[in-house]
């Protein structure tokens, strides 16, 4: 492949995203003789973190983000016209990357989890579709340039810190970035809840298989009897039946129990990147096919609104 | 305010085992239940919710089949006041672009303040909104929980980002958000709300309607296609207990045991 292909670096305090390095397996499993850039907003500290992984690191010297905006525009005046820019598909990277493969003129691929090779100019993509139930291979054609969204946690991080790269400072290229029509005013933090699910050892996990929230009396009373905490997906936030602090996933709570019970949910991504610490992990679920049983250790197809009680009465009279 | 919202009609999966055809050009669609995508009810609310406190029209738009019209008389159902249908062959195998090329010349024919789109649908992508508003050249947020009026130039909005935080913003009008799940509660839309729009005449534009070049959409003018879908070879899975009921607790009590899972 003649193009360049570039990262773009998530991170936070000082320190690179995990993304760091799963981009760089990423890259190289999109092809193994690219020269690989590293492109990063912000601090020094950064940079340095990342320059043994990439052939070469840009730093752009801004305090930008999380203006996306700001971001976009920096990227359009740094990146040549063909490039390959990998994005995490995080909250940052779904804002930032459909509008900047517009502006580029190029290709658009999001939550990619996978690449199969170039043949003829495209890049063969998986991706998965109908909340992870199938996967698609998607012919993206790259010749133009392409922004592809890589899914955090898709690839295995490439420790080898081989490339050994230079830092580049490319401030100077980025262009005037201050004139915005949208402008971050402050970060709000998620309030604390009756119990912190991310310090259990025990969860019971709810999802929208429960149905009604009436139903959501089964649940607690099997987390009695086990003696753990209950714990949800998202819809069962959105339906307001619990607090948001009791939601495990990307956008709630990052749980590390020792055991965790999945009772109707079907495992999204965005569920299972909020599990971490490889705990036990029981699916019960009424479709055989559901995507969490790939992810579980044990699972039972079955009905929770008849399972869960008949379970909580045994576990009952089994202590 | 005038404000657009972009829906779509979708397999609803929690209704669905989704599965794959024989030749895996397509999910199997016979006897497939259609929803309204999840995020765009939402969209949709937050829409009335707006205009409900200061004045204005939402109106609903899709790209989509003939079949498609049933979500936009749900929507109309909701309140929301016009639906815009549309519909052309040229249109079928578009990718995010092509759908954002073809809702982009539709904005231009209207004057709005303020356009919304769910935050994702069906294929998981996200990326609709986004290029539309770049096409535009309007300024966009995307995951937005929260949205405030300040005044007739400009909105305060929270994004939703990682760890349930909330990223606010202040975002000048006209723009395009995407909405995320939970920033309000949806209404029920009954029977009879919906019998009472049925006969509502919802206008139908085309490519030629829209002035689009057919080639530069659909499958003609798609950089990125699907090829196939495919249920991946993972590794083992779970291991599933099987036999009674009772087998199957009393397996499952010993398992958890083993594993600390029993207090
Ligand atoms: C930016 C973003 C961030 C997100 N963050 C999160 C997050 O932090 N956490 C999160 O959970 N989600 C998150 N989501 C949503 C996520 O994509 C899924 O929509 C969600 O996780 C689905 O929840 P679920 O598994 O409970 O519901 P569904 O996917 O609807 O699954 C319900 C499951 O229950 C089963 N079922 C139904 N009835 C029964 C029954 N009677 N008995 C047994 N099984 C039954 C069904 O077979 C199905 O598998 C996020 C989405 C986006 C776009």
């Amino acid at each position: 492949m003649a193009q360049q292909v570039f990262a773009y670096i998530a991170h936070k305090e000082g320190t690179a995203d995990d993304t760091a390095l799963e981009l760089v397996a990423a890259a190289k499993k999109l092809d193994p003789n690219a020269s690989v850039t590293a492109i990063v907003f912000g601090p020094d500290a950064v940079c340095n973190d990342v320059a043994a992984s990439y052939n070469e690191v840009w730093k752009i010297g801004t305090d930008a983000y999380p203006n996306a905006e700001v971001i976009r525009k920096a990227l359009v005046n740094i990146l040549p016209a063909d490039a390959i820019l990998l994005v995490p598909h995080d909250t940052f990277g779904m804002d930032l990357a459909p509008g900047l493969s517009v502006k580029l003129d190029s290709a658009f691929v999001a939550d990619a989890v996978d690449f199969e090779g170039i043949e003829d100019g495209k890049l063969k993509v998986v991706r998965q579709e109908y909340s992870g139930m199938v996967s698609t291979h998607v012919l993206c054609d790259i010749s133009n340039g392409a922004v592809i969204n890589v899914r955090p946690g898709a690839f295995q991080p490439d420790e080898s810190k081989s490339a050994g790269g230079q830092v580049t400072d490319k401030t100077g290229d980025a262009g005037d970035l201050g004139e915005t029509t949208r402008r971050f005013l402050e970060i709000v933090e998620a309030e604390a809840g009756d119990v912190d699910i991310t310090k259990s050892e025990i969860l019971i996990s709810v999802g929208r298989g429960i149905e009604d929230e009436d139903n959501l009396e089964i649940i607690s009373e099997l987390a009695e009897a086990m003696g753990g905490d209950v714990s949800c997906s998202r819809p069962i936030v959105d339906a307001k039946w619990l607090e948001k602090s009791r939601q495990v996933g990307t956008s709630g709570q990052t749980v590390k129990p020792k055991v965790y019970m999945a009772l109707g949910i079907s495992g999204s991504f965005q569920h299972m990147g909020g599990i971490k610490g490889a705990p036990f992990m029981v699916a019960v679920n009424k479709n055989p096919k559901a995507p969490i049983f790939q992810v579980a250790d044990v699972g039972v197809v079955a009905d929770i609104l008849e399972f869960v009680p008949e379970l909580s009465e045994k576990v009952g009279e089994a202590k | 305010m005038e404000i657009l919202v972009c829906v779509k009609r979708v397999p609803d999966t929690s209704e669905n085992e989704i599965e794959i055809n024989n030749s895996g050009s397509d999910i199997e669609r016979d006897d497939l239940v259609y929803s309204v995508n999840e995020w765009d009810n939402y969209a949709v609310e937050e829409a009335i919710q707006i205009r409900d406190n200061v004045g204005g029209s939402v109106t609903v738009v899709t790209v989509g089949d003939d079949e498609s019209e049933e979500v936009l008389r749900r929507e109309m159902a909701m309140g929301a006041d016009n639906g815009i249908h549309l519909l052309d062959d040229a249109f079928e195998g578009s990718d995010g672009k092509g759908f954002a090329t073809i809702l982009k010349a539709e904005v231009e024919k209207g004057k709005y303040d303020l356009i919304l789109t769910g935050a994702q649908a069906d294929d998981g992508a996200g990326q609709v909104g986004g290029m539309l508003a770049a096409m535009l050249d309007y300024p966009y947020a995307s995951l937005v929980n929260k949205i405030d009026v300040v005044d007739d130039k400009k909105i305060k909005v929270g994004r939703e980002i990682e760890g349930g935080n909330q990223e606010m913003n202040e975002i000048q009008l006209p723009c395009v958000l995407s909405i995320q799940t939970g920033i309000n509660e949806p209404r029920y839309v009954g029977i009879r709300g919906i019998r009472k729009v049925a006969s509502v005449e919802i206008p139908v534009h085309a490519a030629g309607d829209l002035g689009i070049a057919p080639e530069s959409v659909g499958e003609a003018g798609a950089k990125v296609k699907r090829a196939d879908y495919f249920v991946p070879e993972l590794g083992e899975g779970a291991e599933i207990l099987e036999g009674s009921t009772d087998e199957v607790i009393e397996e499952l009590i010993k398992r958890l045991k083993e594993k600390g899972g029993i207090k």
